[in-house]
């Protein structure tokens, strides 16, 4: 048999697991494919191999997504999202000024609680013509949306009490320790990274602010997920074999050693493991901290593209663009999240399907069984901190009911 | 038209800068990497920005061309839609383009195809330089794996040359793999008689 080649794009984060593993222990090869990895230091660069053909696919921050379907900054360019390769997996972190300022105690607090003592600070900061300042990871990134969300349901309003730039992850750690900004919100290793070099602590994880926050996807362009179907079809079912490998405990060591490696985040192994294993060191020194769903895979059907995840960001962009709702656009970003690859790719092998496509974001306090199309489909806790919840059938009346 | 240069090449920059003076696009500014680029740019008032497609700083740069408020004129990267070929031509040699708005395409093309050959002109000579590095270093191993040959079997230069060379004929490799490996192998065994 012959295997088709798939070149997938990178930026080497914890969250680019799945195609790596999927390459290194032979996922992909089962299926006939033999994949290309191609890493990047920036989304900018990733999303332009995949819209000129470098790549055939890429792992992409999920607003990019959505911002390069809807032809934000740049003309529109179709494209296709089959498969979630993980939910949440962030954090924020402050600078050891900003943490001392804010009182954190070496534990996750309270979002509302901290949120609260970092509005003290803000204001005085702002009394004194010091606005504090924020670094995401890219302007399109759940990074930039999680952020803003906390801030602004804590009264703090993003772009005049407190100012967000953006800042690479590879350099978040030295923008902290140069006082460039005071606080981060990016994934990990990097927050760890700063914590372990002694220029900041972690406040929150961002499953915190939202329990099942769509974080990165596998992106490709539209024509091209049409005309390589069957070798999209194969790449899902392999990725999916990785994810189920990735959340088995006695696969930590071996996944943290093989994205350790120079070829792919070229990172400490041992950040890279408590990432994985849902453990973080909240202080320099401290004892790592175990918070479970810290980044969440695989159980649940994580990986299945919701659409009303995609609507949620798009709701998001709206909000923070500055641009008015519009129903074409809901319509667009909401399309390019394909549950119908997913579902043609796994019917048969046993995996759960859900039976809808869309569902209320951020509705549930409790476990519940969901419908589908196959397989038992559990859906766990799923809350915003603040209690909302996200109907993608009315966009506009909840961005009229948010702060 | 006023051209701003971000490289984290100097050589490189000081090719492409090159190109565009011969070519009578001499209002340049090129922006040093380790500085802060926001405030070179601000500073610098640019109409077209090229910058190297792999810089790391390149979230950062389409985030400040769109919030910042110091420029006048909006500016977004160069993708030209009727000609779709201009710009994955650029991509393929390693540029990003970014534009004010309102700039004529016409105006832009040369600039952008002119930046796209030194690139690639760029990449052809890193790559003379690096055959060149590798030739110089492969020529330094057979060198000792010739005075290896010469002290163990006795023989004088021209033998151990042809010695050499008679195994890689046979083995179908190459000489410097031969000599690579004898190489090797006395640095883990040369001690045994």
């Amino acid at each position: 048999m012959t295997s088709e080649t798939l070149r997938i794009g990178f930026l080497p984060l914890v969250d680019a697991a799945l195609p790596i593993l999927a390459h290194e222990l032979g996922f992909a090869e089962a299926e006939g494919l033999k994949l290309e990895l191609v890493r990047d230091m920036t989304w900018a660069t990733v999303r332009d191999r995949l819209l000129y053909g470098h790549t055939d696919a890429a792992h992409m921050v999920a607003p990019l997504a959505i911002a390069t379907a809807l032809g934000r900054d740049r003309p529109a360019m179709p494209l296709a999202v089959p498969f979630v390769l993980g939910l949440n997996g962030n954090a924020i972190t402050f600078s050891t000024a900003l943490a001392d300022a804010v009182g954190l105690r070496g534990t996750l607090g309270d979002p509302v609680a901290v949120g609260a003592a970092l509005k003290q600070v803000v204001q005085t900061r702002a009394a004194e013509g010091r606005r504090l300042r924020f670094g995401v990871v890219h302007r399109y990134s759940s990074h930039n949306y999680m952020l803003r969300y906390w801030l602004a349901g804590v009264g703090i309003r993003p772009d005049s009490d407190v100012e967000i730039k953006v800042t690479s992850p590879p350099f978040a750690a030295d923008a902290l320790a140069a006082g460039e900004v005071d606080g981060i919100c990016v994934g990990e290793p990097w927050n760890s990274i700063a914590v372990d070099r002694g220029v900041g602590r972690i406040a929150l994880a961002t499953a915190q602010i939202w329990r099942r926050g769509v974080e990165k996807v596998l992106a490709l362009r539209g024509d091209v997920a049409d005309e390589r179907r069957d070798d999209v079809l194969k790449l899902i079912r392999a990725l999916h074999a990785a994810a189920a490998w990735f959340v088995r405990p006695d696969s930590a060591e071996q996944s943290a050693d093989i994205l350790a490696g120079s070829a792919y985040l070229d990172a400490s192994r041992d950040a890279i493991l408590r990432a994985i294993t849902d453990r973080i060191r909240l202080v320099p020194g401290g004892p790592p901290v175990h918070y479970p769903d810290f980044m969440f895979q695989y159980r649940e059907a994580a990986n299945f593209p919701w659409r009303s995840q995609a609507a949620w960001l798009y709701s998001q962009m709206a909000r923070w663009d500055g641009l008015p709702y519009s129903d074409a656009d809901a319509a667009t970003a909401a399309g390019v999240f394909r549950p119908d690859l997913y579902r043609e790719a796994l019917a048969g092998s046993g995996a759960p399907l859900p039976g809808a496509s869309s569902k209320l974001e951020g509705g549930l306090d409790q476990p519940i069984g969901a419908g589908s199309v196959q397989g038992r489909l559990v859906l766990g806790a799923d809350r915003f901190f603040d209690r909302r919840a996200f109907d993608p059938e009315d966009i506009p009346g909840y961005l009229a009911a948010l702060p | 038209m006023r051209i701003a240069i971000i490289d984290t090449s100097q050589t490189r920059a000081a090719i492409i800068s090159e190109g565009l003076r011969d070519a009578g696009l001499d209002d340049l500014v090129v922006i040093d990497p380790a500085g802060p680029l926001a405030a070179q740019i601000e500073a610098a008032v640019p109409e077209v920005v090229l910058v190297n497609l792999e810089n790391p700083s390149r979230d950062m740069l389409e985030d400040f061309f769109v919030m910042s408020r110091a420029l006048s004129r909006p500016i977004a990267m160069f993708v030209d839609q009727s000609d779709a070929e201009a710009t994955g031509a650029a991509i393929d040699a390693g540029v990003s383009a970014y534009v004010v708005d309102g700039l004529s395409k016409q105006r832009i093309k040369p600039v952008l195809d002119l930046a796209v050959r030194r690139f690639q002109a760029f990449s052809r000579l890193q790559r003379e330089l690096d055959e060149a590095k590798n030739a110089l270093a492969e020529r330094a191993t057979v060198d000792r794996a010739k005075s290896i040959l010469m002290k163990r079997r006795g023989i004088d230069e021209p033998a151990a040359y042809a010695l050499l060379r008679g195994q890689a004929m046979r083995t179908n490799r190459r000489i410097a793999e031969i000599a690579e490996a004898i190489v090797t192998s006395e640095a883990l065994m040369g001690d045994l008689p």
